[in-house]
């Protein structure tokens, strides 16, 4: 449903220029969840952004649904790392949840109905009424993840999604992404540069390279579900995945023959 | 900690200050550090400004100038908020205007009044005028410094759901400048009703506080009549910017919490 073909991207030009994408191909299929990880600073948000068509890319061409992306394609959701500067302050939680689904031509209390239902599977409802900066940060993203949710996106795009929080509330976000994904099979891509995270949430994990990015790794994570923080992470597949990945990531090359 | 101390109320400790700069003043006046004949004693000016109340003609210029102030308000909101969008949004226009406005920006608007009095007859429409000159300011410049402080973001999240240019202006933009727009409006408000106060006084318009100051300069207690008249103008000045803030504080309880919080 997602193809992505030769893709690079440039900033700015002449002897300060950046090459932050040297050319990537990849192919997300329908209710897939692909971790993209990489070295900070690799080109993962850039990679994004040209996905959402936020940023015209300097070559290649991303294709959703067999539609070129070209500008913001509306059948997309993106749920930033940043989830205060993302929600609207001058909006309360449900009307923040709500306002995308002005572009589906829902009426009032259509979107209103359905933003209360994905409070609900963010387990938020009781805060409807609430301003987003009177929750704390690991509500707040669930905030994120219920405007999202309710706008029932083709693909949905997580940059770092839980790089701002504390651990447990990353697990619990982790499992909450795991368990709405199953409900609505979702196709998502989250982008993180944590690798236990990108396997333990992961269908399938790509790694890129340092700038300008290439795809170094595409590994299967086949391991037992359903996911638990505890039991997943002592599994020898997953302890075998993440070092496989570590590698990858730090450009080192693998002692045996790749693990997908 | 159980003891609250009454002076913890701000309210009560203005209201302290005012009374005792007042005993201060009626204290020297009475025992003749401050000749009563040259400055008139407290009590009989608060006794002045009081009688002012049900003067008919004071409270017609008082209506005068307020109904300058209020229109000069209006024009001002409907022209600065709209030109600081424009300037703001449009980097190549507010560059060729930029060199312009740096030098209408530091002309005293008092300097203008004998140009728009050779060219206005009719007095209440110079006074707007120099109002909404004076009071543009504030809230241009406000206008354009809360546009550029929207957070790109906010403006990305909205995109990102395949929203257009005018919806993200609209739905992000203006309500994020907004409280900004809010303070530039309450910093005109005062130099609407300074600069409306001083076009009557300068400008000897037929009405408002200015002209009442003006025409009781012939009286023999004249200096009476012009404090009394000030205090008024005092008293508007301080009403107004109170009602600012309390409808600032209301509509924009998410500015300043959120910027506490962070």
């Amino acid at each position: 449903m997602l193809e992505i073909t030769n893709l690079s991207h440039t900033y700015g030009n002449g002897p300060t220029a950046h090459n932050a994408l040297g050319g990537i191909d990849l192919k997300v299929a329908q209710g897939e969840l692909v971790c993209i990880v990489g070295p900070s600073g690799c080109g993962k948000s850039t990679l994004l952004r040209s996905i959402a068509g936020l940023l015209r890319p300097s070559g290649g061409q991303v294709t959703l649904n067999g539609a070129q992306v070209e500008q913001t394609p509306d059948n997309l959701a993106v749920v930033f790392q940043d989830y205060s500067r993302s929600l609207f302050p001058w909006m309360s939680v449900v009307d923040n949840v709500s306002l995308p689904l002005r572009r589906k031509g829902m009426d009032k209390r259509q979107r209103g109905q359905a933003a209360m239902e994905a409070l609900e599977e963010v387990g938020l409802d009781g805060a409807a009424a609430k301003y987003p900066w009177q929750l704390s940060g690991g509500m707040q993203q669930r905030v994120s993840i219920a405007r999202a949710l309710a706008y029932r996106p083709a693909l949905l795009l997580m940059d770092e999604p839980f790089g701002s929080v504390d651990a447990q509330t990353r697990e619990d976000l982790e499992d909450l992404t795991l368990r709405v994904r199953n409900l609505h099979n979702m196709t998502i891509v989250l982008i993180t540069h944590d690798i236990d995270e990108s396997v333990y949430v992961g269908d399938r994990v790509v790694v890129l390279s340092k700038a300008p990015a290439g795809i170094v790794g595409d590994l299967r994570v086949d391991l037992p579900g359903p996911r638990d923080q505890i039991t997943t992470r002592e599994h020898p597949d997953f302890v075998h995945l993440r070092a496989e990945v570590g590698r990858l990531v730090r450009g080192m090359r693998s002692p045996s023959p790749s693990a997908s | 900690m159980t003891r609250h101390n009454p002076l913890d109320n701000r309210l009560l400790c203005g209201a302290l200050g005012v009374a005792g700069l007042f005993c201060v003043m009626e204290v020297a006046g009475r025992t003749g550090l401050i000749d009563p004949l040259v400055f008139p004693l407290a009590s009989t000016v608060l006794g002045r400004a009081a009688a002012l109340v049900t003067d008919g003609e004071f409270l017609s210029d008082v209506a005068s100038t307020l109904g300058a102030w209020a229109l000069g308000l209006l024009f001002t909101v409907a022209l600065a908020v709209p030109a600081g969008f424009l300037l703001g949004s449009l980097p190549r226009v507010e560059s060729a205007l930029r060199p312009i406005l740096e030098f209408l920006r530091p002309i005293p608007s008092i300097a203008l009044i004998p140009l728009a009095l050779a060219v206005f007859s009719d007095r209440f429409d110079m006074k707007v005028l120099l109002i909404v000159y004076a009071a543009t300011w504030p809230v241009l410049i406000n206008t354009m410094y809360g546009l550029k402080d929207v957070d790109p973001l906010a403006k990305e999240t909205l995109r990102s759901f395949g929203f257009g240019k005018s919806a993200v202006l609209w739905r992000v933009s203006l309500p994020s400048t907004a409280p900004f727009i809010a303070t530039g409006v309450r910093l005109a408000s005062a130099i609407a009703l300074i600069v409306g106060i001083s076009a009557e006084l300068l400008g000897g318009g037929a009405q408002g506080i200015g002209s009442y100051v003006l025409e009781s300069g012939g009286n023999a207690d004249a200096v009476e009549y012009i404090i009394a008249a000030a205090i008024w103008a005092g008293v508007i000045g301080m009403v107004t910017n109170g009602l600012f803030v309390l409808a600032e504080r209301r509509i924009f309880r998410w500015h300043t919490a959120r910027t506490e919080v962070v």
